[in-house]
Order: C-alpha cells, then structure tokens, then sequence
C-alpha cells in the first residue's frame, strides 16, 4: 500500500471525490495555481481545470458564504480557509446560515460542504497560526466536525465529509502534516513514512463520521483525545508507565459516546486531553457525557489537560502546549485518586 | 441543467498575464509620466477628482529631477533623513532575514521593494496621530525614531520584548509611536482606524488616523466597513491601501476583479481617492500630506492606493519562484525605491556614489550593533526568555481566579 504524508492524503481524498463527482469544486486563498501554502491542492487545478480548483480574494466570508450558495445549487464546495485562526470572518455564514439552512427550509435546500482548515499549535505560528476553534463549531447545532490525527484517516474522513449532505468543519492539525508530532519538540519526527497509519489506499474508502478508534487498548485508565493530542497521551503513557487505553475520537460531531462508555466503564478512569483552551472547551462536554453515562463506574474525578485560558503565546509555546509531561503528570494523578 | 438561447454560462477565473517560465510583462501597468498630474485643493469635491483614482501621481522623473505640482513637500535635510531611513529598513530586513534563517527567531517579513511607503508617510504625521498597520510597515516604526534594538528583541521574543514573548515576529505595537498593536489577521484593522479617527472627532481633538491594508486585503469585509463608516462619518482618516502587486501566490487581479484601480472603490462611497507611485518617496509624502491636512481640517476621510511592487518572498515561509517568474522584479517599471531617492539627491547635487556608500557601511554598523544588543538579551531558542509567568499576565486587567489557579498549576 502507498505511504502518504497527511497532506498527501488530504490532496488524494480531494482528487478522488473531484475524479469521482463532477460536482466536487474546490477553491480558497492561494489554492489554484499554487496548490495552497501547505500544498493540500498541489495539481488539482491543472488536472480539474480552473472552474474546478481556483484561487479566490481574500474573504473567508467570501469562501464560505459562495460555497454555501454553490451548496444550495447541487455542488459539493470543499473549500479551505489558510489557517483555522482566519475563519471567524465566515462564522456567521457557517453558524446562522451553513448550520440551518436545512432545518429553515424543512429540507428544500441543503448545505453539503466541507470547510477545511489547518489548527492547532506547535509550529511557532503565534495568536494567529497555532488555535484549535473546535469547540466554536461543536456548539452549534447543524454542523459537523472532524479532526484526523493521521494521514490515513484524514483521508478517509476526508472522504466521507465531501460525500456527506451536511456541512463539515474539517479540523487538519497542522503539526501532524508530516509526521506524528508527539509534543517532544527536542526530538525528530518520525516521518509517517515509516508509520502504520501513513498507509494510505490509492483509491476510494471511507472512515465514517461518529467512528471513534482505539489507538492503544489498556486497563488502567481512558484518554480521549482527537488530533495531534492522540500521539502525545501514546507517548505520555509509554513514558510513565501507565497502561491507558486511548481513544482517537476522530470527529466531535457526531460522538462515538458508545466507544467512550465502554472504555471507561471498563477503566474507571478517564482523562480528556485537548490542545484548545480549558474553559468551555469540548473537554467539559467530554467529562459531562462521562459523568452522565459512567457515574458509577468512575474511581477517580475525570481529568482535563488543555491549553491554558491564555491567547497563543510565541516564546512560551512549549509551556502553553499540553505536551507529555503535563498529560503524564495527568495519567499519574488519576491513578492515585 | 437547462438550456438557453444564449447558449451555456462559464465562469471566468481571472489568470495574471505570466507565470513562472514566461516573459515578465507589465505592459497593462499605465504609468504617467512624473508631474502629470494635477495637484487639487484639498477642499476639493471629490467628485471633480475621480481620475486620480486611475492615475498614478508621480514626482521623480527617469533623470533623477522633482517636478510637478507634487514636487517640493520636503526639503534637502528631509530627502536626506528619508533616504536613511529606507536603507536602515532596507539593511535591518537583511540583518533579520539572516537571522531567521540562523534559527534565532521563527519567522519575517520584509520590505523590499515597499521601503518608501511607510518611510515617507510617516513624515507627514504627527504625534499623537495613530497608524493601524499591517505587517510591511515596519518603516514607520523606523522613521518614527523607534529604537531598532526593541524592534529586534520583538522579532527575538528574548527577555527584553516589549511584548513578552507573546505575539509572533514583527508584529510590533508602540502606543507611543503612534503604531497601534498589529493583529496578524487581515485586514481587521482598517475599520479600527475609522474607529479612532471617529473618537477624535466625538472629543474635538485634533488627531488624526492612518489605515492600512494590503491589496489582497481589500477583499475582507472590513475593508468594506471602513470606507462606508469613514464615508458616513467623515472621520478624519487616511486609509492606504499598498498594492504590492501579489498576495502570497495570488495576483491582484483576484482582488481587484472588475474595478479598474483599487482607488477606484472609493468613488462610491464619495471617498476622495489618490493612486500614488509607492516607489518615489517624494510622491508618497506629498500625498500623504494632502490626505493628512484634509483630516486635520475635517474634510473627511482619503484613500490612497500606493502602487508598488513586493520584490521578496511574502515571509519566510513562502517561495515565489512558484508562482510568479523570478525576472518580474527586475522588470517591474516603477524602479527600486531606494535607488530612485538616491539618484535624485545625486541630481541635486546634494549626494554621491561615495557618500551612499559611507552612510550604507554606518548604517549597517548601527544594525549590527543593535542586532548585539539585542542578542544580549537572548534569541527565540537560546539565552534570556521571557517568563511563563508573563504568558498567564494580561489576558484581563486583573487574572480571574481560574487563571491564577492554571498558572499556580504550572507551577510558575
């Protein structure tokens, strides 16, 4: 099987879904002639032709608002904003219109439509290339959300997200492009190259939205965590010891609650790691399901590690980003409770 | 689908006129020729000026000479400090590009090509009179006296950051140098602009504000909110758009569309609009200070489209040998900003070779001893950092309890 950097399988789920479906398009800012700045539409515009791939101005109301029109129409926009931290120009057309246009109108028109978008830290990218706005798109009704942390599922999500009648906020941690970033930032990143889950399939497949996976099967404690955080609690629990079983939630919304619920019934513990800020990040809506579903099951208050209730910092990256130790301080805590 | 008479519809996707591999041709750039166009009073009704916004005002000719109605705003110490000024810009873009590439900060953007812009519109203002810059007006900074070695400790995030390590390289903010916070998202600050030239106007001051975006940028909403704000309000405002031809890998014909100019956008909103020759640093003063006076007399609000051309990479992440042919530069017909001032003082008779070259080695000995400075204070990677202590400090005036307890646990 052919090995893919996540931004190669990101580029093969787009070539796939446009090969397949003449009503695939895709544009955003410096997407046509030059491929995006992390090169995720590299030669789709040569292939597909101008009308198919295209740069557009800079407006992300722009992007999203045409794409939700184009939606309205019959196409599938799978559109890209440069950094998730430039989306909020478009968030009332993805929170008052892409969200509810479906419900308004009882069905008559629909908003099909993917809205891709690098996130998250660890790159020296500042306030404004390092936010993960996850939790300003799970809270709200009608849209769905996805974040791979591997080249395999991007795709695959990918996918499943140009193919699905709904709008998608695409999430692409943007540390984990080429290879899986585990927060040990003194150390070379194994390419996904020589990574299981940078085998890609060439062709078609699917990972389907609400599909949880377990990245590592344990009985001591849950960790639930999505995106770049996945490979930080592997090597956090490797690292102290602690024998966790991690699930890769893959898309927020909708929730695999079911893998959740079996898992920390089984530990009895459970630990929710985000890169995003602490309050009313979508680590309280994890711990609030937990508590509901798992009460009498649990042995320990559930923990959160997070970013901290502060803008991105430069300088102080690596004492903002939740990295190994503090998740294995975390594992280490929950099991003494 | 349905059909139609009129045959099928087909969208059309503006392509600039070459790419990399293609002959550089800027045939579609009409440049006028220096002191061509006419100076207006600046109480003019910005109706009868509306080919302004498709002009370009022009004062240096190709022999080095001032001439036209727009000549004469500066006088020879001005030219000279102004010069200086863009080859500080120029040399401490250098000294930073390298120093990027050394590993001792994450990431820059340079001038080159634009130095005049900012160098020259800065000395048409005030104190006290606030600019909202983008990230390629790090020559108001200079020309506004700003110490160079606090602009390094900035691009460093070392322990002697006036911003304490919090926002990314030159995104510089000084209060006291009229140079408001810049934000790094595009384009959100130019209705701010609008904003505070309003607040001068509600409390009778007599200050004024400076706008400033890109060419891409125009397309951002914001864009769109300044001019119909500036133009409801008559808020005391420049608002400068510097075209720069490109945004990061997209031509400005994306942005641009239909319109003929970007000046142009401002004709419907009865916005007075100049285009200005962004690489003549006498022209890009004496509009600025047309503009400046009008706001200062409460005449309202002016736009000024500065055409240039960006000759380096749009930062350090980007490569534009990918989109764009490398002899563009060379070929683009407004010249280089520095050489052209240079020529002209030379043609006064004021300036020589030998002398460029003294002050081009003084300069770069400033540089170097600030960049020493600097370094004193550390680098992003190595030796003094600001503290973790500062990252939990002002997010609000006073730390709500919930952050004190997440700095407590990160034990600092």
């Amino acid at each position: 099987m052919p090995r893919m950097t996540m931004i190669e399988a990101i580029r093969s789920a787009i070539d796939v879904s446009m090969e397949r479906d003449d009503n695939v398009v895709v544009f955003g800012e410096d997407v046509g002639y030059f491929g995006g700045v992390f090169r995720c539409t590299q030669g789709l515009q040569r292939k597909y032709g101008r009308t198919r791939c295209f740069d557009t101005p800079i407006s992300e109301l722009g992007i999203v608002g045409a794409a939700i029109g184009m939606a309205a129409y019959g196409l599938r926009p799978c559109v890209e904003v440069q950094f998730a931290d430039y989306v909020y120009p478009a968030y009332d057309q993805l929170v008052s219109e892409a969200a509810r246009i479906r419900y308004r109108s009882n069905g008559q028109f629909t908003c099909p439509m993917v809205v891709r978008m690098p996130a998250g830290g660890g790159i020296f990218g500042g306030q404004t290339h390092s936010q993960s706005p996850e939790a300003l798109f799970t809270h709200v009704c009608g849209l769905k959300v996805a974040v791979p942390s591997n080249p395999y599922d991007a795709k695959g999500l990918l996918i499943a997200a140009i193919e699905d009648p709904d709008p998608v906020i695409f999430l692409e941690p943007k540390r984990l492009y080429n290879g899986p970033f585990d927060g040990h930032h003194d150390r070379p990143v194994t390419p996904w190259s020589k990574h299981d889950l940078g085998e890609v399939p060439e062709g078609h497949f699917t990972v389907p939205l609400g599909s949880a996976a377990v990245r590592r099967e344990g009985k001591d404690l849950t960790v639930l965590a999505y995106g770049t955080m996945v490979h930080v609690a592997q090597a956090a629990a490797e690292e102290v010891g602690i024998d966790a079983e991690i699930i890769d939630l893959r898309t927020l919304l909708p929730l695999d609650l079911e893998a959740i619920v079996a898992s920390v019934k089984k530990t009895g513990r459970c630990v929710v790691v985000h890169e995003a800020t602490l309050t009313s990040g979508f680590g309280a809506e994890l711990a609030a399901l937990v508590q509901e579903h798992c009460f009498f099951h649990l042995e320990a208050p559930i923990a959160r590690v997070t970013g901290w209730d502060t803008p991105y910092p430069h300088a102080q990256e690596w004492d903002y980003f939740p990295g190994p130790k503090r998740v294995g301080e975390a594992l280490l805590a929950t099991m003494e409770a | 689908m349905s059909t139609s008479e009129y045959g099928p519809l087909s969208l059309h996707v503006p392509e600039p006129a070459v790419r990399p591999g293609d002959t550089p041709d800027f045939s579609n750039v009409v440049i006028p020729k220096a002191g061509s166009v006419a100076r207006p009073p600046i109480d003019v009704d910005p109706r009868e000026i509306r080919d302004l916004a498709f002009s370009i005002i022009r004062v240096l000719n190709r022999e080095g000479e001032a001439v036209g109605p727009w000549a004469g705003t500066l006088s020879d110490e001005e030219l000279n400090e102004g010069l200086r000024h863009m080859m500080t810009l120029r040399a401490f873009d250098a000294r930073m590009l390298m120093a990027q590439r050394q590993g001792k900060t994450s990431f820059y953007m340079q001038h080159m090509g634009e130095e005049a812009v900012s160098c020259a519109f800065r000395k048409a203002l005030a104190p006290g009179d606030m600019n909202f810059p983008t990230y390629r007006q790090a020559g108001l900074l200079i020309a506004g006296g700003y110490p160079i070695v606090d602009m390094m400790n900035q691009i460093y995030s070392n322990e002697a950051d006036p911003l304490k390590g919090r926002q990314l390289p030159i995104m510089y903010s000084s209060k006291e140098h009229g140079f408001f916070s810049i934000s790094g998202n595009l384009g959100t600050q130019f209705i701010q602009a609008v904003g505070w030239a309003m607040a001068s106007a509600i409390k009778n001051d007599s200050k004024i504000a400076v706008g400033w975006i890109g060419d891409g940028s125009t397309a951002e909403s914001d864009f769109h909110a300044a001019l119909v704000f500036a133009s409801t309000y008559r808020a005391p405002v420049v608002l400068n758009i510097v075209n720069n031809q490109w945004a990061i890998s997209t031509f400005q014909g994306i942005a641009r569309g239909g319109s003929g100019t970007f000046a142009a956008r401002a004709l419907g909103f009865g916005i007075p609009a100049l285009r200005v020759d962004g690489n003549d640093y006498p022209a890009v003063h004496a509009v600025a200070m047309w503009a400046a006076q009008r706001a200062r007399r409460n005449l309202g609000p002016t736009l000024i489209e500065h055409v240039t051309y960006r000759v380096g990479a749009h930062s350090t992440s980007d490569d534009p040998s990918a989109y764009r042919p490398k002899e563009e530069t060379e070929a683009w017909p407004l010249g280089d900003p520095v050489i052209r001032l240079k020529n002209h003082l030379i043609r006064k008779g004021i300036w020589s070779e030998e002398r460029h070259r003294q002050l081009e080695a003084e300069i770069l000995e400033t540089v170097i001893g600030a960049q020493k400075e600097a370094e004193k204070h550390g680098t992003l990677h190595s030796g003094g950092k600001p503290s973790v202590r500062d990252m939990f400090e002002g997010v609000y005036a006073e730390m709500p309890p919930h952050l004190r307890r997440q700095r407590q646990q990160a034990g600092v």
